[in-house]
């Protein structure tokens, strides 16, 4: 369905005709619709107004919406518009987070670093399990990319243990701009340690400790937080500088949650350490992450809505219909195939990278092959090569899952049982997530293969041409 | 007149199958030179060979008098070959314009990002293009199609989008797969039409496979003739009328 205009309603230029917003009304609401996104988290109970309309949940959910929505997309530009099968985004998504996990413990890059890296460096990746599309196709192709889902995961979990700890969880610090401001420089000493209240929102307090004189091998600094117990010394907000013989002498430390904190010295009587705190922009609550992530998802929407009508944009469609002609008029099929790979594979590295500051805990379990099924499922539900079926698969999936599977569940689990009394009922409670997913993926395979924005692109257009039907 | 083609004496087998054995002929720059011959004599493994479709075991295709045999279809395509489907091969999800515009590809340069930010130099690129395009929607009449997705399209109708994408290339040399199979007269006197403006207007050499023989007669300078994977002809129109093996090829041995 071609983007029309209302009866009545002309183009007089080009640019006029291939804008995306084709009147003003569109480009108010779609504007709307942005600043309303933004406006959300204001409605919640930990955001700076303090409403309390929405359940802090929410706000976690749409950012982790979000987060989906940019991997699905990914996932859209490959097998969408391009028309290769991948069942190795999970796998993309698990490089991402783990290489930006990777790049802030070992390497102390920044979020912002890290993003960019990690991202390019999962582009990477999936360009060469992009290598097998130039000889295979569809179904074959899929066994190719599985190849991926079973390769990097294993990777990461054995010859890559050392910096990825394994099957064990890892943890990542939030995301921060900027150096800090300092404020206030104190000295403490055994005898005098340093109290002080610190607030999370976005602006947090950061507080860095030097050892100046003294005794500097049997000194230790030590961070209670507010309840008093000292912080372990692989706390995510902290960065530990160590000397030659690999005694402590600086550490720096975002103080993440609200409340009061003592910095304190042990040890040698003379030791002395330099205490600077100061104030940073963090991003270490769920409203700042979402006002981090959301915008993020959209400008990535925005790109690959660009690029997908242009020049890039129309090969991949070309490959995706018909490589054969698009090879024989002009058009690098396999380069083609590559870029759409590599693409894919950078928007499921963003992705990851966000999920993982986003938990601030990335484990291998979260990157398996269910996901890259799932996401392929949120993509045909929600439209593949339609320029919002990431958007209208991942919501829709997600809000099945996190809000009315569990409304549903009590019932469901209560009248399930009855209809199927020689199964174990415990093992019907544990299905109905599994079932529901499924039963929604057979509907809409059936109902509507083409999903949910082909139905929003017909209503779309019976709305631009009411009142006539065509 | 220089020569824009020459297939020069090529084998192609399949196996044990001979597709095309030494086949050896010249295309002069401007002209319509017609193929034609029974249906599988060998005339689209001709076309796959000289757009790159297929490789050749043995001869070599010179383009402009530069061999070109060893290039990929794409590149051959960036010389400016372009070509139709006997089957009908369009992107068939997507629009008119967009398949036009498609084959705009080899013209254009923004990259990947420029296009993402669809911004100055990108967009300009895009309008520029889009204005040819339309200059091709004019000539091919096919307005109120624009927008309309290529696979809801009649026979006919996606026949004339694939002329029309096939000529957004820019072709100096056109390789038509019979373009009028399965059209009624109307429809194939508008096709020839337009295949005899398209030479006129901009001089682009082209060569037709085709199996209705009086318009094939009427409208190319030159013909081919190939049975059985083997030229048994080349000439005019005239000529070809009234040679021998083309007879006794169409018309069985014996016959006239």
């Amino acid at each position: 369905m071609a983007n029309i205009k209302p009866a009545g309603v002309f183009d007089t230029t080009y640019e006029d005709d291939m804008a995306i917003d084709r009147t003003r009304r569109d480009k108010f609401w779609k504007n709307l619709a942005f600043c309303a996104l933004l406006l959300v988290p204001l409605l919640s109970a930990s955001g700076p107004l303090g409403l309390g309309l929405l359940g802090d949940q929410y706000i976690g959910l749409i950012a982790r919406i979000a987060i989906y929505v940019i991997a699905v997309q990914g996932l859209n530009l490959l097998v969408g518009y391009t028309g290769q099968i991948s069942l190795g985004h999970a796998a993309f998504m698990g490089v991402g987070a783990y290489g930006s996990a990777i790049l802030a413990r070992e390497l102390g890059f920044s979020f912002w670093l890290a993003l960019p890296t990690s991202a390019l460096l999962t582009g990477m990746l999936g360009l060469l399990f992009g290598l097998p599309s130039l000889r295979v196709k569809g179904f074959y192709l899929a066994m190719a990319t599985l190849a991926a889902q079973f390769i990097i995961p294993w990777a990461l979990e054995y010859p890559l243990a050392g910096w990825t700890g394994g099957t064990r969880p890892l943890s990542l610090p939030a995301p921060m701009i900027g150096p800090f401001t300092p404020y206030a420089r104190d000295s403490v000493s055994p005898e005098t340690p340093l109290d002080f209240t610190a607030g999370a929102a976005f602006i947090v307090d950061v507080i860095a400790v030097e050892l100046t004189a003294g005794a500097v091998d049997s000194a230790r600094i030590d961070i209670l937080q507010p309840g008093g117990a000292p912080l372990p010394y692989g706390d995510v907000n902290m960065t530990v500088t160590r000397d030659a013989a690999g005694n402590v002498i600086a550490l720096r430390y975002i103080a993440s949650k609200a409340g009061a904190y003592r910095v304190q010295l042990a040890g040698a009587a003379e030791a002395r350490a330099e205490v600077r705190r100061g104030k940073a922009l963090s991003f270490a609550t769920d409203t700042a992450m979402y006002y981090l992530i959301v915008p993020l998802a959209v400008l990535l929407m925005f790109l690959a809505r660009n690029l997908i009508r242009t020049r890039t944009g129309r090969a991949f469609i070309s490959v995706r219909d018909n490589d054969l002609a698009a090879e024989l008029l002009g058009v690098n099929v396999f380069a083609t195939k590559l870029r759409a790979f590599f693409l894919s594979a950078v928007y499921a590295g963003i992705a990851g990278c966000l999920l993982a500051f986003e938990r601030n805990s990335i484990s291998l379990q979260m990157f398996q092959l269910d996901l890259s099924i799932e996401m392929l499922a949120m993509l045909i539900i929600g439209g593949a090569g339609y320029p919002l079926g990431a958007l209208f698969g991942v919501t829709f999936i997600r809000l099945l899952q996190e809000a009315a599977i569990p409304a549903l569940r009590p019932w469901l689990s209560d009248w399930l049982p009855q209809l199927f009394p020689f199964i174990d009922a415990v093992n019907i409670t544990s299905a109905i997530n599994p079932i529901l997913f499924g039963g929604a993926l057979i509907v809409f395979l059936i109902l509507e293969p083409r999903g949910i924005a082909h139905r929003w692109e017909l209503l779309k257009a019976a709305w631009k041409l009411r009142p006539y039907a065509y | 007149m220089p020569v824009k083609l020459h297939v020069d004496d090529i084998s192609l087998s399949f196996g044990g199958i001979k597709a095309l054995s030494q086949v050896n002929f010249q295309v002069e720059a401007g002209a319509i030179f017609s193929v034609i011959g029974p249906n599988g004599a060998g005339k689209t493994s001709l076309i796959n060979s000289i757009n790159g479709f297929y490789r050749p075991q043995s001869g070599r295709i010179l383009f402009e008098g530069a061999d070109i045999s060893q290039l990929p279809p794409y590149r051959r395509a960036a010389l400016g070959i372009s070509r139709t489907f006997q089957n009908i091969a369009l992107y068939t999800n997507a629009t008119v314009l967009d398949n036009l515009m498609a084959a705009r590809h080899i013209h254009m340069k923004s990259g990947m990002l420029a296009g993402a930010l669809f911004w100055g130099a990108a967009q300009r690129e895009e309008i520029a293009h889009r204005r040819r395009v339309e200059e091709l929607i004019d000539f091919l009449e096919l307005e109120p199609l624009r927008k309309s997705i290529v696979g809801t399209l009649s026979y006919g109708l996606r026949k004339r989008v694939e002329l029309g994408r096939a000529l957004a290339l820019e072709p100096t040399l056109l390789l038509l797969d019979e373009p009028m199979a399965g059209m009624n007269v109307e429809e194939k006197e508008d096709m020839a039409r337009y295949i005899l403006d398209i030479h006129e207007q901009q001089g682009t050499t082209i060569l037709l496979i085709e199996h209705d023989i009086g318009l094939v007669m009427d409208i190319s300078q030159r013909i081919a003739v190939i049975d059985f994977g083997e030229l048994i002809g080349v000439g005019t129109p005239a000529e070809i009328s009234g040679n021998q093996a083309v007879i006794s090829a169409y018309l069985g041995e014996g016959s006239a």
